[in-house]
């Protein structure tokens, strides 16, 4: 075998591997361009998961499943919401708690069905698309989730770049006071920043317990929300550049399960540690370039309610 | 805006309604809590009472309570530290577990010593070693400007994974049958109990560390600089307070006590180093600090009662078959209500006028 034909299958899994993250990366960019820092992300994704999988499992629809997994992040990212938004609490300490929140529910609801499966996705490979040398493989043979996360990105660089309600919703983030004397509604945009990316986080959850494993296990998302996090600053708040970023750690999670595999002499603890290492380097790496000075300007500070 | 009311800003402390107004939202969540137990056909208020006698309803419930709450303090002890000056550090639970390392270092590395010399040596490590995971995100803070939230979060991880590298590996106990844990610990390297209880010393490094910060925070300069440093950034800039220095402390303190925290459990509950040690005592550690505005005393008393929703929590799994993951779900209820409520503390409602 040559490296040729072992990149060409590790490329797929990092796409693969790479999408859970990469919903979860372009909801928390949507949450934090309209000013709003959800550190929830790990718990809404954990709740997400496992309602796509309840969801999927009762009614025998995957898709209803990962439309479950998407409204129940938004609901639980409304929580969020609430205390930030309606009773100006701390956004940092209200995100933390949201995820041990989450934890807390998939665990609690979940237990009863660890090591159950549910119908999910299978890849199906796109006609033409996928006969493309290399890049076919890679890119077309995926399961239809994927797909629709090929979309994502560049719908919401259209919406932030082009259309009067993206513009809206970044100066919320950017600038309130003047968002505000503009004659703006900042609490309704911060709402619609909280719940599009809580519903963002919720499908990139439910893709992990239906796609991405077809079973139910406690604690599925292992970090993967915390990453998302990180990577939004590696990402600089661009929906393109978080595409980028998801897809390298998918890489990085999908090389070290192959290592694994192929039964080396290193440690299973230690390849578990490289992609949280990973993180810490690669954002300190962003931070040190970008200088942290390209986040909104008002991110995670709550505006005074309304007199 | 056509609601009766308007929001205005409260002028004088609300005092003693501020306890008011924190415990109906603990009752607020704890009443979620029940709903949610009743939607899953278990009985809601005798459920609550379960919880409640499991963890305070007699003399070995409260030992139990204590024994948990001892390293639930210390962590959250360092936690408020770092909040102090708006350094947010999620770190806890890695800290401990390398303060838990740090002591079975110790321990394995000087076995033949004396009790009097090795507990001393496993505090003074677990400490280094706490916070030796503490300055790392201090570093990348100050000097890569990289956000403290996701480092000591992911070192959280880093630390776990090192921790079972040791003890699935290295330090694995040749006699333990394939199980992934350590060598018992000698008996030179027990942390004691407390006279005719089940209560052990670690109770009394709580209540020293906690005095000492408190000393620290209400009578010396540094605290005084420290508490005005988290208050406002800028302040502290004009001021020409040292920053960066504080910003070290801060982290050193506060990855020190997880780390003691680690080396009490390693110690006392377990007697060796096994996965099982982490707990989430480090994320509990979160909602203590918060809850208990910081300060050391009132976080003795939050360490305490949520020690108690865990040993209740496992009542409850026992009688009524309710996983003991409910005790989490209260756990983030009441941080998020308490949270919300604060609003009440800050603003009031007054009536409109009819104009």
């Amino acid at each position: 075998m040559t490296w040729w034909d072992m990149l060409v299958p590790l490329l797929a899994a990092a796409v693969q591997s790479g999408t859970p993250i990469l919903f979860a990366t372009l909801g928390e960019i949507f949450t934090e361009r309209a000013g709003v820092l959800n550190l929830g992300v790990e718990g809404v994704m954990l709740a997400g998961a496992l309602a796509g999988f309840l969801t999927s499992m009762w009614s025998g629809s995957p898709v209803l499943g990962f439309a479950a997994g998407g409204f129940f992040g938004a609901g639980l990212a409304g929580i969020h919401g609430l205390v930030c938004i309606a009773f100006s609490g701390n956004q940092v300490v209200s995100g933390l708690a949201l995820t041990i929140l989450g934890i807390g529910l998939a665990d609690y609801l979940g237990t009863p069905f660890i090591g159950q499966s549910a119908p999910g996705f299978v890849p199906v490979p796109i006609p033409g698309l996928s006969e493309i040398p290399a890049v076919g493989a890679i890119l077309f043979r995926q399961d239809p989730l994927v797909y629709v996360s090929y979309a994502v990105p560049p719908l919401m660089w259209l919406f932030f770049r082009n259309t009067r309600w993206g513009l809206r919703l970044r100066s919320v983030g950017e600038y309130p006071h003047a968002a505000a004397a503009a004659g703006l509604n900042v609490s309704a945009f911060r709402w619609a920043g909280v719940l599009v990316g809580g519903f963002l986080c919720g499908l990139g959850g439910a893709y992990l317990s239906l796609a991405y494993t077809h079973l139910w296990t406690s604690g599925l998302s292992a970090g993967r929300g915390w990453i998302a996090v990180a990577l939004v600053i590696f990402a600089f708040w661009h929906p393109g550049r978080a595409v980028l970023g998801a897809y390298f750690f998918g890489g990085v999670m999908a090389f070290q399960f192959r290592l694994q595999a192929t039964g080396t002499h290193i440690p299973s603890s230690l390849l578990l540690m490289l992609p949280y290492a990973l993180t810490v380097l690669v954002l300190v790496f962003s931070s040190w370039r970008g200088r942290g000075d390209r986040a909104p300007a008002f991110l995670g500070v709550n505006t005074e309610p309304a007199e | 805006m056509n609601s009766p009311f308007r929001i205005v800003k409260r002028e004088a402390p609300l005092g003693w309604g501020v306890c008011l107004v924190i415990s109906g939202a603990v009752l607020f969540a704890l009443g979620i809590g029940m709903g949610m137990l009743s939607i899953q056909g278990k009985p809601p208020l005798s459920g609550m009472g379960l919880l409640l006698q499991g963890a305070f309803g007699s003399r070995w419930a409260l030992e139990d309570c204590v024994g948990k709450a001892i390293p639930i303090y210390l962590c959250s002890l360092g936690v408020a530290v770092a909040f102090r000056l708006q350094i947010w550090n999620i770190g806890a639970e890695g800290q401990f577990a390398l303060g838990a390392v740090g002591a079975a270092w110790a321990v394995y590395r000087f076995s033949a010593l004396p009790g009097w010399t090795l507990i001393p040596l496993m505090m003074l490590v677990s400490f280094a070693a706490g916070a030796f995971w503490g300055l790392i995100p201090a570093f990348l803070k100050l000097r890569m400007r990289a956000n403290e939230i996701i480092v000591t979060l992911m070192m959280n991880y880093i630390a776990v994974f090192f921790l079972d590298y040791l003890v699935y590996g290295r330090w694995k106990d040749p006699a333990s049958f394939g199980f992934p844990m350590t060598p018992t610990f000698p008996e030179s390297a027990v942390v004691g109990r407390i006279g005719g209880t089940n209560l052990n010393w670690g109770l009394l490094l709580c209540v020293v560390s906690g005095l000492i910060i408190w000393i620290f925070f209400r009578h010396t300069r540094l605290g005084f600089e420290l508490k005005a440093g988290g208050e406002s950034l800028q302040a502290a800039r004009y001021a020409r307070l040292p920053y960066e220095n504080l910003v070290v402390l801060v982290m050193v303190l506060s990855g020190g006590l997880a780390g003691w925290a680690g080396f009490i459990e390693a110690s006392v509950t377990l007697n060796r180093l096994q996965p099982s040690i982490m707990v989430g005592y480090g994320y509990t550690a979160i909602v203590v600090a918060w809850l208990a505005r910081l300060n050391p005393l009132y976080i003795g008393i939050a360490a305490f009662l949520l020690a108690g929703l865990r040993v209740g929590g496992e009542n409850l799994q026992l009688e009524i078959q309710v996983p003991a993951a409910f005790g989490e779900i209260l756990e983030g209820l009441i941080l998020l209500s308490v949270l919300a409520s604060s609003f009440f503390i800050r603003y009031r409602f007054t009536p409109r006028r009819p104009s």
